[in-house]
This record gives C-alpha cells, structure tokens and sequence, in this order.
C-alpha cells in the first residue's frame, strides 16, 4: 500500500506547529497504525531529518499510552480500539490520511503528536483511590460484592485513561474519563467511605485543569477503545448531586489529615 | 467542601441548574399549550381562560417572576458553558468528523439563542402588546390578537420556526434532562428517547397548530 500522511510537526510546546506532508511506500496492510508511522520515521532518520514524535507503550491496547486523532476521528475509524491496535487493512492504497495531536486546552501539545496528559493524573489524586487496612492480606471473600456491582465497577475500570474521550468531545471534556473513575470505585463496597469527597474532589480538579463542560453529544462514548459508557457520566452527576447536598463541611482538623 | 456557590461554580452543578429549570420551563409550556388549544373552543373558552389566569394578581407574578428567574438561570448556565466549551479547544483539529452526536444536540446552542430571542418578542407581542403589525391590541381579547396577528403571514411564519426549533431543544433537552440528574439504567434509557421525542412533539405540534389554522383560513 502506498500512502499519503499529513502529520501535525511542531518542535516543541512553545513553537507552532503545521501539517507537514510525507508518502508512505510499501506499508502492509498487516502492520500496525504505529508500526507504519515507524517505518516512515526510519525513512526520515535516514533523510537525517527529525522522526515524528508519538506516544505508545505497550502496543497491545492495555497502557493508554498511544492516540492521535486519524482523519478526524480519534483512535482512528475502528471502533473499540486504540491507535496501536488499529491496523493498516482499515485503509485503502492511496488514501490520505490526516494525524493530529490530542486536541484540549488542558492537554498542550509537547511535540508533534506528543501531549501533556498529566490533567487526567491530577484528576485520580483528587479522589481515585480507596483507603484499606495494612497488614495481612484479607481473606478473598471477606466484603461480599454482588456479581452485577462487580461487573460494572470493572466496565468502569476499563478506562485505560488515553484521553480519547477528551479529543473526540466537541467541548474537549473530560466528562467520561472522569466519570469512569469516580463510578468504578463508586459502585464497590470498599469505595464507599470516600464516595462523596470523590465525586466532589475529582470533578472540582476536572474544571480546575480547565476541561470543557458536557453537553451529551455521545462523542466519547464513541471515540473510547474501552467503550465506557455514557451511563458511567450519569452515575457520577448523581454522585456529585447527592454529594453536593449531603457533604459536611470537614472539621479543621480532618482537613489537616491527608 | 460543597456550598451552593461551588456548586453553581461547577461545570456539573451548573448543568444540574440548567435541567432543574428546564423541566419548569418544559412543564410551564406543555401547560401554556394545552391552553392556548382552547383558541379552537372558540373566543368565549380562550378569553375566558386568559381572565382566569389574570384573575388573582399574587400567583400571577409569583408564576411570571418564577418564570423568568427559571429562564435566567437556564440562560446564565447555558451561556457560561458554552463560553467555557469554546476556550476549551484553543487549536482546532483540521479534520474532524463527528462519529455520535445527532442534529437536535448540536443544534442546542444556535436554536437557544433563537429561542431566546422568540422569547423576547414573544413577551412584546402577546403579553405587552408593544409589537402588533397591523392590529389594535387588546389586554382582554386574547382571541382577537391571535386571529389578528397570525393573519400576518411573517409573524405565523416566525412563530412556527420558533416552535421547530423548541421541538430539537427538548428532542436533546429532555434527554439530556435524565442524563444530567444521573437517571440512566439500561431498562430504561430507550425509554428515556421516546419519552423526550414524544413530548417535544407534543408541545411543538401543538403549538404549531394554532398559525397554521389561522393561516390556513380555518380559524378567523
């Protein structure tokens, strides 16, 4: 297959950037989205030009590390997966394909397709975890978690938090990443006791890092190589509603422990 | 932690405002179409009914003062959110193809402003009679001013694509309404579709009715 990329250069966070255009010769239809965008930068280092930045990990659809929106549409046109599982048999010889960073304010472009996704990290320290007990580890069983609770907590908890949700909204929102974590401990026992301040903290840092609003486009849901659902952004709005109503105010000396 | 004003402050709260008073505002206009659906009973049952609603001063203004403050709420949260949602993509993508959303939600924010404005006129021509193209105004003939005004073919013509912009506002709002108070479950979400599609099309219908049979030369 031969193809023709526009590729979003940019040297650095502070510089601007443009769509740069290079021919991919020879790719297999089996290599994958990543493995192609190799093969063009071994041709630019040999050009003794700088290859295209991206991000990528474990290229198995598992680390949330790859994603860049392919022709307008983020992780590319097969649905359910990341960028590095999607293969080159879901184009056609001689298309043009368009490559652009993540697209938010709260996401800067650090280098080509390369963002600063450290927003969605802030988010989980504001509320994503569960205190437990230390020491032995207790017995497998000891919590009895319904088998339905158990499965939509793991839905949740799908969310590899690649910020394909962000890129896909028309808003640039982190609604569904959000929502993911809030309701993937929400729904189990154990994530019980700091429920409250989750919904209220992870959504507080949410519009603190400056993401947009939802609107219920269903963008995300789409865009998302976990296919988290829409019904996760509604658990969390109930928690953060019945959280905003109920919620004490801390004594000073709870806010004082970390 | 959590006190009203971080709440308003909220992208999530402020969305809560907004489907908090979009439901006053969807039951304030099945009730005003039911009413305004008498124009077809005749002057005697649509002027009577105006009366009535005018006939104790005190719920009068309560409802109307309620109205408007529930419209200004919905309106502040609206606008505050879009404002955010345009600053929160500085770059644009150069390729971009919406994969989900459907025409009534994208057409939220153009079709509110519209709205926003029919309000306007709407409250200047009917309530206060400031506007009236071509006829005395009457503050107790409400039929009269109907028949008069729908006569005018721009203004038929202005209230009905008012009313098919309120039937893809509530298509999406309405939706959006159980969707925002956290009322999803896979038994009942299609349920959620229909029930939203359903009553926008009940109101707008109805609405839509009374022009078109005036203009139709069916009412006079």
């Amino acid at each position: 297959m031969n193809l023709t990329l526009h590729v979003w250069r940019q040297p650095d966070a502070g510089s601007a950037g443009r769509l740069e255009r290079y021919e991919a010769r020879g790719v297999s239809p089996d290599m994958s989205f990543l493995e192609m965008l190799d093969v063009v930068n071994e041709g630019l280092i040999e050009k003794g030009e700088a290859p295209i930045a991206f991000d990528h990990d474990c290229r198995e659809g598992i680390c949330g590390s790859c994603g860049v929106m392919i022709n307008g549409v983020a992780h590319g046109p097969m649905a359910g997966t990341a960028t590095c599982q999607l293969h080159m048999r879901s184009f056609r010889d001689g298309d043009e394909i368009v490559v652009e960073p993540w697209r938010a304010r709260a996401f800067p472009v650090l280098r080509d397709l390369v963002v600063d996704r450290s927003p969605l990290d802030r988010i989980i320290e504001a509320g994503g975890f569960i205190s437990i007990a230390t020491g032995n580890a207790p017995d497998a069983h000891a919590i009895l978690v319904p088998k339905q609770d158990a499965d939509s907590a793991m839905d949740a908890a799908q969310c590899i938090g690649c910020g394909a949700c962000v890129a896909a909204c028309p808003n640039a929102s982190a609604m569904l990443f959000t929502a993911a974590k809030v309701s993937h401990l929400g729904v189990l026992p154990q994530g019980q006791p700091e429920r409250d301040r989750r919904a209220l903290g992870m959504i507080a840092q949410m519009d603190l890092e400056g993401f947009g609003g939802c609107t219920n486009y269903g963008e995300c849901t789409e865009a998302c190589p976990k296919g988290i659902s829409l019904e996760t952004i509604a658990r969390m709005n109930r928690d953060f509603r019945v959280a905003s109503l109920r919620a004490r105010p801390e004594s000073a000396a709870a806010a004082g422990a970390p | 932690m959590s006190t009203p004003l971080a709440f308003a402050r909220s992208t999530v709260g402020r969305k809560v405002i907004m489907a908090v008073t979009g439901l006053l505002l969807v039951g304030f206009v099945l009730g005003h179409m039911a009413g305004n659906l008498l124009v077809f009973k005749g002057p005697e049952a649509l002027n009577g009914w105006g009366a009535f609603l005018k006939s104790s001063a005190l719920v009068l203004w309560t409802v109307r003062l309620g109205l408007l403050a529930a419209v200004g709420l919905h309106v502040w949260a609206a606008l505050t959110l879009i404002r955010l949602n345009q600053v929160s993509r500085p770059v644009a993508y150069a390729k971009r193809v919406p994969q989900a959303s459907t025409r009534s939600a994208r057409l939220m924010r153009v079709g509110g402003i519209f709205l926003l404005v029919f309000i306007v006129f709407h409250l200047l021509h009917f309530t206060t009679g400031t506007i009236h193209p071509g006829y005395t105004f009457s503050h107790t003939d409400v039929y009269g001013n109907v028949v008069s005004s729908f006569q005018v073919p721009w203004v038929a013509l202005f209230y009905i694509a008012a009313m098919v912009a309120l039937l893809a506002h509530l298509t999406h709002g309405i939706w959006s309404f159980f969707q925002t108070m956290g009322w999803s479950h896979t038994r009942y979400n299609p349920a959620r579709r229909v029930v939203a599609t359903v009553v926008a099309l009940i109101v707008s219908l109805g609405f839509i009715a009374i022009p078109s049979a005036i203009l139709g030369g069916m009412l006079r």
